[in-house]
């Protein structure tokens, strides 16, 4: 048997016994990002239809700002917080560092911007089909947001779904600010940088196994969801 | 405060230079529907959106009421050709004209729920907006905007491309919101709907007013030579698109 087939097997036969160091790590992770894209989504949502439905001096830098920030660096995002957090930084009294709400706040950071920016143009194009009977109903501007969040909930499941894929994939920033501490901030991506770099391939790929399947499962669901959405809505 | 009557005086709409309204004089008083008549690029939609306010006008006046006032606190409300529909219930869509004003979730409930009970759409309550067909979107569309309680409606073409038995329902929704005291103006190219809704018309040629008369008379003895080519079809097309 290849060395591939024989660590693919035992990765396998690592899930199928629900290791439990395997287990810890993927519920951290899924704490984590689900953190992280839960804030980004009460940010990053509401932020991204403020920008479409404003109208206000620097508008297009500030979109041509967020669409850049989409590509923002993990490790850029992990040093400045890191930076923040430190005991000599602005926050260091609270003592976040190399804990999970470090990790949370890092990955909140790099999702916002995603988010918002995928939200601006969503919500815009159908801004501009219905700014005119909102006004005329007299629809202040946070109605007009709330409106338009409401009726482009199913297009932004999208906005969510890439921000979930951005959370659970990175790595750069997790691994600064949370220091990859063995049963306390150790998450899929930091663990599987971990564990390959130490010859311990079969953990790396049950790990990686588990991040795929549960990244294609939450895709899955949300093209159901909007699916049947679409069908019930139009 | 009342806004009628409503004096329009030289009113111009001239984006890029080019003359969209050339000097429209026009008073409209507080009660009837009148409507619009005129060939396509006449200016009809256009006017509308200025009474409204979607369009600030180049030049010209507008005064509401005997105070003549330069905008409406409130009161005129606008249904277009194709109205927006939320992705949301019948219901939902109903209530949304009250969203901005102090009406408790409740209330707007049972208030939209009572007038779609008069357009008819009540067991529609709980479908999507989306799956009505036209002439039941424009349906829910006038309940929306009557549901706020109006003075002035202005109705952009509610009845193009329905089917007659779907127009005629929005026309008698059309007379209800009349006989509620609502002010109507509307645009159409449907005759036959102008001698059956309208009290007056206001005929409508290359950005100006041609003439403003009751319907019978309009019909009968046009006073302008566009009304009456228009009437018999054969509205020249040079005037209808007067060169910039």
């Amino acid at each position: 048997m290849s060395a591939f087939a024989a660590t693919f097997s035992e990765a396998v036969a690592l899930l199928a016994t629900f290791d439990h160091t395997v287990a810890e790590i993927v519920v951290l992770s899924l704490q984590v990002s689900g953190g992280a894209v839960l804030l980004g989504t009460l940010i990053g949502l509401p932020l991204g239809a403020c920008i479409a439905v404003g109208r206000f001096p620097g508008k297009t830098t500030l979109s041509v700002l967020i669409n850049g920030l989409m590509g923002l660096p993990s490790v850029v995002v992990g040093v400045v917080v890191y930076l923040l957090l430190s005991r000599s930084g602005p926050f260091g009294a609270f003592g976040l560092l190399y804990t999970p709400l470090a990790m949370i706040i890092a990955q909140t950071l790099l999702v916002i911007p995603l988010m918002a920016a995928i939200t601006r143009q969503v919500v815009e194009d159908v801004w501009q089909r219905y700014a005119e009977e909102l006004q005329l109903m007299r629809f202040s501007w946070w109605d007009s947001v709330t409106t338009l969040l409401y009726d482009c909930r199913h297009s932004l499941l999208v906005a969510v779904l890439a921000g979930l894929g951005r959370a659970m994939s990175e790595v750069g920033a997790v691994m600064i600010v949370g220091g990859n501490i063995d049963r306390a901030t150790r998450v899929m991506t930091t663990a599987i940088a971990l564990e390959t770099s130490k010859g311990d391939l079969p953990l790396a790929i049950a790990l990686g196994l588990v991040l795929i399947v549960l990244i294609l499962a939450l895709n899955a669901l949300a093209f159901g969801l909007r699916h049947w959405a679409m069908r019930r809505y139009g | 405060m009342a806004i009628f009557p409503l004096r329009l005086r030289d009113l111009r709409y001239q984006p890029n230079g080019r003359a969209v309204l050339a000097g429209i004089d026009l008073e409209l008083g507080d009660e009837g529907i009148t409507l619009v008549l005129g060939p396509n690029g006449a200016g009809k939609s256009v006017l509308l959106r200025v009474i409204c306010g979607l369009v600030e006008p180049s030049a010209g006046s507008m005064a509401w009421g005997d105070e003549g006032a330069r905008r409406p606190a409130q009161g005129v409300m606008m249904v277009f050709q194709r109205p927006m529909m939320l992705r949301a219930s019948v219901l939902h869509n109903a209530a949304l004209g009250l969203k901005p004003l102090a009406v408790s979730v409740a209330e707007r409930k049972r208030r939209a729920l009572a007038m779609l009970e008069r357009v008819g759409l009540a067991d529609r309550a709980d479908d999507s907006a989306h799956q009505l067909s036209g002439g039941e979107q424009q349906r829910l569309a006038l309940a929306r905007a009557w549901l706020t309680r109006p003075r002035l409606l202005l109705l952009d073409e509610p009845t193009a491309s329905l089917d007659p038995s779907a127009s005629a329902e929005v026309e008698r929704i059309i007379r209800e919101i009349r006989t509620d005291g609502t002010r109507i103006l509307m645009v159409t190219h449907n005759l036959g709907q102008a001698t059956r809704l309208g009290d007056d018309i206001v005929f409508m040629s290359a950005g100006r007013v041609c003439e403003h008369t009751p319907v019978q008379r309009f019909f009968s003895r046009p006073q302008s030579d566009e009304a009456r080519l228009f009437i018999q079809g054969e509205l020249p097309w040079r005037m209808r698109f007067p060169s910039p």
